[in-house]
């Protein structure tokens, strides 16, 4: 049973230590401001959920773990809304905008897209 | 500098490099005539605003010190230079590693950091100071002078923003104010064109300012205040409305178990800091100043220094005179325990907490 969490917690750490590498890698080697945007923001997501809940399997059912949860939620929480807020001011000031992505043309309700 | 090699280019390190840059490949034989049409294009703009340039040049009155830069002496002293700054670098990297290798080793017995103060601060601090965390009665109790002069930097770092930010310009009349104005387009940065608007308008104030004889240099600040603001954000308004009351609450736990558990004032004030610029970058200073605003951030920032030196004095004379200190130390390990440990926690954290919201708010728009 011992045996059993040690590998499963591991497997989890290593794979969110993977999905750390592969971020930081695209963070590099893309080339406009949301891709490599995107590529940060799986650290912060899924990387860190999966490096933690090796954590919590490791660590068992306790009251450490139960901070563990909280820090996963926590991060679920301010990552994505702070990506958001970059992304817009990204399409606020960016010149080169449409050479990068594709743009719906919609009408506008409060000034961001 | 090692010349690079004529295969540099074909080898594995190269298409690596490239690679991970994701710079584009260079150009191959059947895209050559377009980049080099590409080129030519270039090199033909660029020489028309040369051309366009030289007509309006005048005469450089620094040509002299231009070809002086270019003169041999100086290639030569450059040359010098950098090698001289050369061998000062590896000077000094040795000279470090040299030092390094006769420190002591990490944790070893004899070590000049394990000595009777260290050993005192283990074997009695918590029986002296009535603290559970030996850090805090370290900086708290043992060297609380030390620490009031940190807390004393914190306030004169926020004074000293405030005198080069606070451009108080209009004289804050009694009369009903204005209402706010429409923005125009509603966006959170400014382009151009609403720049010059923003700029006629506050033209028109500085002519309305001059005829009313204040002060002619002035940015108005009620006009850039209110347009520059940034539309809030539905998204962040409402994760934060979930998210500021855990942080100021996990803060608050912070600053209050500082002699039990790991933390105290520094930190847990940064973390109520933290709470309060996520609230106002998501609802605004108008929400923010209902319930801080100038005045209680001066009643907060003073009052809790003062309080402070109050207790460093009580500490100094008691010490001096050696009488024990009136408060009692308490049960170890109680939250109400360790004297007065506790309040200057409390104090240090509302500190920490106003300077980190003051800086926010001075460097986004100058005032509160």
């Amino acid at each position: 049973m011992e045996w059993v969490r040690f590998i499963i917690g591991s497997l989890c750490i290593l794979c969110g230590l993977v999905i750390a590498l592969i971020a930081a890698f695209g963070l590099f080697r893309f080339r406009y401001a949301m891709n490599r945007m995107h590529a940060a923001a799986m650290t912060d997501t899924l990387g860190i959920l999966m490096v933690l809940l090796g954590l919590i399997v490791l660590r068992g059912f306790c009251f450490d773990s139960l901070k563990l949860g909280l820090i996963i939620l926590f991060f679920w929480f301010a990552s994505p809304v702070s990506s958001h807020l970059l992304a817009g001011m990204e399409v606020e000031i960016s010149d080169r905008l449409k050479d990068n992505c594709e743009i719906e043309e919609t009408e506008r309700k409060g000034g961001r897209t | 500098m090692s010349r690079i090699r004529k295969d540099y280019e074909q080898s594995f390190a190269h298409r690596f490099l490239v690679f991970v840059k994701g710079d584009k490949p260079l150009p191959e034989e059947d895209h050559l005539e377009e980049w080099k049409t590409r080129i030519a294009e270039v090199k033909e703009t660029e020489q028309t605003a040369d051309a366009n340039y030289i007509e309006l040049k005048e005469p450089d009155p620094y040509e002299e010190a231009r070809h002086y830069a270019q003169s041999s002496g100086v290639r030569v002293f450059r040359r010098v230079y950098y090698v001289l700054a050369f061998l000062m670098c590896l000077m000094i990297i040795g000279m470090l590693i040299m030092n390094v290798a006769y420190m002591p080793l990490f944790g070893s017995e004899d070590s000049p950091t394990n000595n009777e103060v260290a050993e005192r601060y283990l074997e009695k601090g918590s029986e002296e100071t009535g603290v559970v965390n030996t850090v805090t009665g370290m900086i708290l109790q043992y060297r609380a002078f030390d620490t009031f002069g940190e807390t004393n930097v914190l306030f004169v770092a926020a004074c000293s923003v405030m005198i080069l930010l606070f451009l108080r310009t209009e004289p804050e009349n009694a009369g009903p104010k204005k209402p706010r104005r429409r923005r125009k387009k509603a966006s959170g940065t400014m382009t151009g064109h609403e720049f010059s608007l923003l700029y006629g308008t506050s033209e028109d104030n500085l002519s309305k300012q001059e005829t009313d004889g204040a002060p002619s240099c002035v940015w108005p600040q009620s006009v850039a205040q209110e347009e520059l603001e940034p539309e809030p954000d539905v998204i962040l308004q409402n994760v934060a409305r979930v998210v500021v009351p855990m942080i100021f609450l996990f803060g608050l736990y912070i600053l209050l178990n500082g002699h039990l558990s790991p933390g105290g004032g520094f930190s847990g004030g940064a973390v109520i800091g933290a709470g309060l610029i996520l609230y106002n970058a998501a609802f605004g200073f108008r929400a923010t100043r209902r319930f801080f605003d100038e005045k209680i951030y001066d009643i907060i920032k003073v009052g809790s220094l003062c309080l402070y030196a109050l207790i460093i004095a009580y500490y100094l004379f008691t010490g001096a005179n050696g009488i024990d200190s009136a408060v009692p130390l308490g049960k170890l390990g109680n939250i109400l325990s360790s004297g007065l440990i506790l309040p200057i926690n409390l104090l240090v954290g509302l500190e920490v907490a106003c300077t980190m919201y003051a800086f926010y708010a001075l460097f986004r728009r100058g005032t509160f």
